[in-house]
C-alpha cells in the first residue's frame, strides 16, 4: 500500500468521525429527529474494504450506513442535508438517516429492517452475473442479522449459483443491546458461511490495513469467478446502538478495551510509520531488516503536521455539510408525490374519483 | 383470436415479454424444469435457459427480494410465488422493498417487478392453502395488484405488469387456470388498471373481480330470467381501482352490489362500498350491499367449503332482496 492510498484512507476516517459527532451535536440540538445510528469506532470496516473496491461495484447498507455513503463517495453536504429530513438530500428528504441511496455511486441503500440487505445483493449479484460484468455486490450486514432468515436463504442460493457478492459481517457484539454471547450460538460469524460451502475469514475490524487486505483479497477471487466470499470484522461502536440509546448495558471495561484500541489513533500511528504489505514483507525477505528500513524510508511518511491539516480539513467541511443542511429548504408534499410517482414513466393511473 | 387456458394465455404472455426484451426473467418454485405447478412457465427454460428461468430453493422472502434487488439493477424479473399463502413469508420483501424503495430513494430507483402468485378457494386444499389476502395487499402504497378474471386479460395484463415501472402484483385463482377463452394477441388492451363493463343492466350494478365475476355472469342470466337486470363490473385491478367506471355505473342503476371471495371483514369489498358510498350516496336507492366469504378459516369439507365463500346463487338471492325490499338488509 503506498503513502497516498494511506493518507486517503485516514483522512476517510477522520471525515467519518468528524462527520458522525456533528451528526450526534445536531441531534441533540433537535435539528436531526426519528433515529439516528453512529459508526464511531467502526471506521476502519467501511474503510478498509470501500478502499479495495472499484467504482462499478454495488454497495447494500444497513441502517448504521451515514460512513459506507461517505467513504462510497456521497458528499457530505447530502448525506447530511437527508439526515435532516431536507429537498437536497441524496433521498430528496423521504429516506432520511437510515435510507440513504445513491443510484449513481451505486450505492443500493441503507436498509433498516434487519436482513434485507442480503437478498438485495442477492439480487443485485444476479443481474450481475445475468449480464456476465466482471463487478462485484458488497453486502454489509452486522451480527444481529445472521440469524434473520434471509441470511441463510440468500448464501445458499449465491453458493449455489456462484454469484459475485461479497458479504461483510460487521460484528460490532451487539444486535442493539444484546450481547454476541446472548444472541448466537455460534459467535464467530464467519463459521457459518462453511455451511454453504462460502470461503470466509476473519480480521481485525479496527485495524484498518487489516480490513483493506482481507477485502482486497476476497475481491480478487469474486473476479476470478470464483462466487461469494465472506469476511468478518471484529470491531466496536462507541456509542450506543442510536442516538436512543445510550448504550448502559455494556461493561465499562469493554469500552475502554476499545476505544485503548481505537481505529483512528492506530491509523493515525500506523501512518506516521508505513505499515508494510503482504508484498512488501515478501520482496524485502525474511532476514533483511535493514532492507525492511529503507524500504519504509523510501515509501516516506506523513508527519504530524500533516494529520492536524487534514483534522482540521474535514472538520471544515463537515461544519459546511451542517450549515448546508440547516439552511436548505424542506419537500414539499408535491415532492412526495413525485417521488412516489417516479416510477410512471408512460402510464398514467387513475387516482382518487372526483 | 384463439381459444386457450388461461395458463396457456399467461404462459403466451411470459413467452411474448421474454423474446422481445432480454431484461426479462422468471424465477421461483418449479418454474423451470418442471414448467410451474399451473403450467404458466412451461416449455420457457428449454427456449430461455436456466439464467433466465430459474428454479429456486424454498426461500420466499429471499428469492422475491432478489427480484427486488435485480430490479433495481434494471432487469426485468417475474417472480412466482406458488400460493399467495406462501407469499407471508415474503411480505418483508414485498412490503418493506418492493413497494418503498423507488420512494425512500427519492425517486432513484424504479421497481420493474412483476410478482405472480394465485390465490384463493380452489378444491378441498384445507385453510392453510385457500386464502385470500388480497386486502393486505391493496392497503400498501407503491403495490399495484391486477386480478385478471380472463383468459384474454390474464394475457394483457401479465404483459403490461412486466412493461410497467412500478411493482404490480398479478394474482391469479388458481380455479381459472383451466378455464377457457378467446385470446386476441393482436387488438390493444386497455389499461391494465381499467374496469370493464362486461354485462349493461338496468336494476343492480354488481361489482366483481377475479373467479367472482364468472359467477356474477352467471347469477345476472338467471336474474334476467326473472326480470331483475344486473350491471357487472369486472374490476380487473384492486390497486388502483377505477371508480369512474363504477360511479358511472350505479348512476344508472342506483344500487350496488359488491361480490368478493374475501372474508366480509375488512375485506377488498369493505373498501369498495365505503369509497362507492362516498361518491355515490345520493344517487342509491338502497344501501350498498356485500356478498362475501365467511369470516371463517376455509373448512377441508367440501360442502362446508363451498358453503363458505359465495355461490352464484347467493348472488341471485341478494339481487332479489335488494329489488324486493327496496335494498333493505335483511
Amino acid at each position: 500500500m503506498d503513502k497516498t492510498q494511506m493518507a486517503a484512507m485516514l483522512r476517510d476516517m477522520l471525515r467519518a468521525r468528524a462527520f458522525e459527532e456533528a451528526a450526534a451535536q445536531a441531534y441533540a440540538q433537535g435539528h436531526i429527529a426519528g433515529f439516528l445510528h453512529l459508526y464511531p469506532g467502526e471506521e476502519a470496516v467501511a474503510v478498509g474494504v470501500l478502499h479495495a473496491a472499484e467504482p462499478g461495484d454495488y454497495v447494500v447498507s444497513t441502517y448504521r450506513e451515514h460512513v459506507h455513503a461517505l467513504v462510497r463517495g456521497i458528499p457530505a453536504r447530502q448525506i447530511m442535508a437527508e439526515l435532516h429530513g431536507k429537498k437536497t438530500g441524496i433521498s430528496g428528504g423521504m429516506g432520511g438517516s437510515m435510507h440513504l441511496f445513491d443510484q449513481d455511486r451505486r450505492f443500493l441503500g441503507g436498509y433498516a429492517i434487519v436482513g434485507e440487505t442480503f437478498p438485495i445483493a442477492l439480487g443485485a449479484g444476479y443481474a450481475v452475473a445475468y449480464r456476465k460484468l466482471p463487478e462485484a455486490v458488497l453486502c454489509f450486514f452486522g451480527d444481529g442479522a445472521v440469524n434473520q432468515g434471509t441470511f441463510h436463504e440468500s448464501l445458499n442460493m449465491a453458493a449455489l449459483w456462484k454469484l459475485p457478492i461479497f458479504f461483510i459481517c460487521e460484528n460490532n457484539h451487539y444486535q442493539i443491546g444484546t450481547e454476541i454471547h446472548r444472541h448466537s450460538a455460534i459467535t464467530e460469524v464467519y463459521k457459518r458461511a462453511c455451511a454453504y460451502g462460502i470461503p470466509a475469514e476473519k480480521a481485525d475490524g479496527m485495524d484498518v490495513i487489516a480490513v483493506h487486505e482481507a477485502a482486497a483479497r476476497a475481491l480478487v477471487r469474486i473476479r476470478a469467478g470464483e462466487g461469494p466470499q465472506f469476511l468478518e470484522l471484529e470491531t466496536y461502536r462507541y456509542r450506543g446502538h442510536s442516538m436512543a440509546d445510550s448504550g448502559s448495558y455494556r461493561p465499562n471495561v469493554e469500552l475502554n478495551a476499545y476505544q485503548a484500541n481505537d481505529p483512528i489513533a492506530a491509523a493515525v500511528h500506523e501512518a506516521e510509520y508505513p505499515y508494510p504489505g503482504i508484498e512488501a514483507v515478501a520482496a524485502a525477505s525474511a532476514n533483511s531488516v535493514t532492507r525492511f528500513a529503507d524500504h519504509c524510508c523510501q515509501e516516506g511518511h506523513l508527519d504530524d503536521a500533516t494529520v492536524e491539516r487534514m483534522r482540521r480539513e474535514v472538520q471544515e467541511e463537515v461544519a459546511d455539510a451542517v450549515t448546508f443542511a440547516e439552511q436548505s429548504a424542506a419537500p414539499d408534499m408535491e415532492d412526495a408525490w413525485k417521488a412516489f410517482r417516479s416510477n410512471r414513466r408512460f402510464e398514467t393511473l387513475m387516482e382518487v374519483a372526483r | 383470436m384463439s381459444e386457450m387456458f388461461y395458463w396457456q394465455a399467461l404462459n403466451r404472455a411470459m413467452d411474448a415479454e421474454m423474446a422481445a426484451d432480454e431484461t426479462v426473467l422468471t424465477l421461483g418454485e418449479d418454474v423451470g424444469l418442471y414448467g410451474g405447478t399451473y403450467r404458466v412457465t412451461e416449455g420457457l427454460m428449454a427456449k430461455y435457459g436456466e439464467w433466465r428461468v430459474r428454479d429456486t430453493p424454498i426461500s420466499e422472502n429471499s428469492f422475491t427480494g432478489l427480484g427486488v434487488g435485480a430490479a433495481m439493477l434494471g432487469l426485468r424479473p417475474v417472480v412466482e410465488i406458488m400460493t399467495i399463502n406462501f407469499a407471508l413469508f415474503a411480505m418483508d420483501a414485498i412490503v418493506n422493498m418492493a413497494a418503498k424503495i423507488p420512494f425512500m430513494s427519492g425517486g432513484q430507483f424504479p421497481m420493474p417487478l412483476t410478482i405472480r402468485m394465485p390465490g384463493g378457494v380452489a378444491k378441498q386444499l384445507g385453510a392453510q392453502h385457500s386464502q385470500r389476502l388480497e386486502h393486505m395487499l391493496m392497503n400498501v402504497p407503491g403495490l399495484r395488484m391486477a386480478v385478471p378474471a380472463t383468459p384474454q386479460d390474464a394475457y394483457w395484463q401479465l404483459r403490461q405488469a412486466i412493461r410497467s415501472d412500478d411493482p404490480v402484483i398479478v394474482l391469479e385463482h388458481e380455479l381459472l387456470y383451466f378455464s377457457k377463452g378467446g385470446v386476441d394477441e393482436m387488438i390493444s388492451a386497455p389499461p391494465i388498471h381499467q374496469a370493464l363493463v362486461r354485462r349493461q343492466g338496468r336494476d343492480i350494478t354488481c361489482v366483481a373481480y377475479s373467479r367472482m365475476l364468472p359467477l356474477a355472469l352467471q347469477a345476472a342470466e338467471a336474474l334476467a330470467a326473472e326480470g331483475i337486470e344486473l350491471t357487472v363490473i369486472d374490476l380487473r385491478s384492486l390497486s388502483p381501482i377505477d371508480w369512474d367506471t363504477c360511479i358511472a355505473a350505479v348512476e344508472q342503476t342506483h344500487r350496488c352490489l359488491i361480490v368478493e371471495e374475501d372474508c366480509r371483514f375488512a375485506g377488498a369489498g369493505a373498501e369498495l362500498a365505503a369509497t362507492l358510498q362516498e361518491h355515490c350516496f345520493y344517487l342509491l336507492d338502497a344501501p350498498i350491499r356485500r356478498v362475501a366469504g365467511m369470516d371463517i378459516p376455509t373448512p377441508f369439507n367440501g360442502t362446508l367449503e363451498a358453503a363458505s365463500i359465495p355461490q352464484a346463487d347467493d348472488i341471485v338471492q341478494a339481487a332479489r332482496q335488494m329489488m324486493a325490499r327496496n335494498g333493505a338488509v335483511r
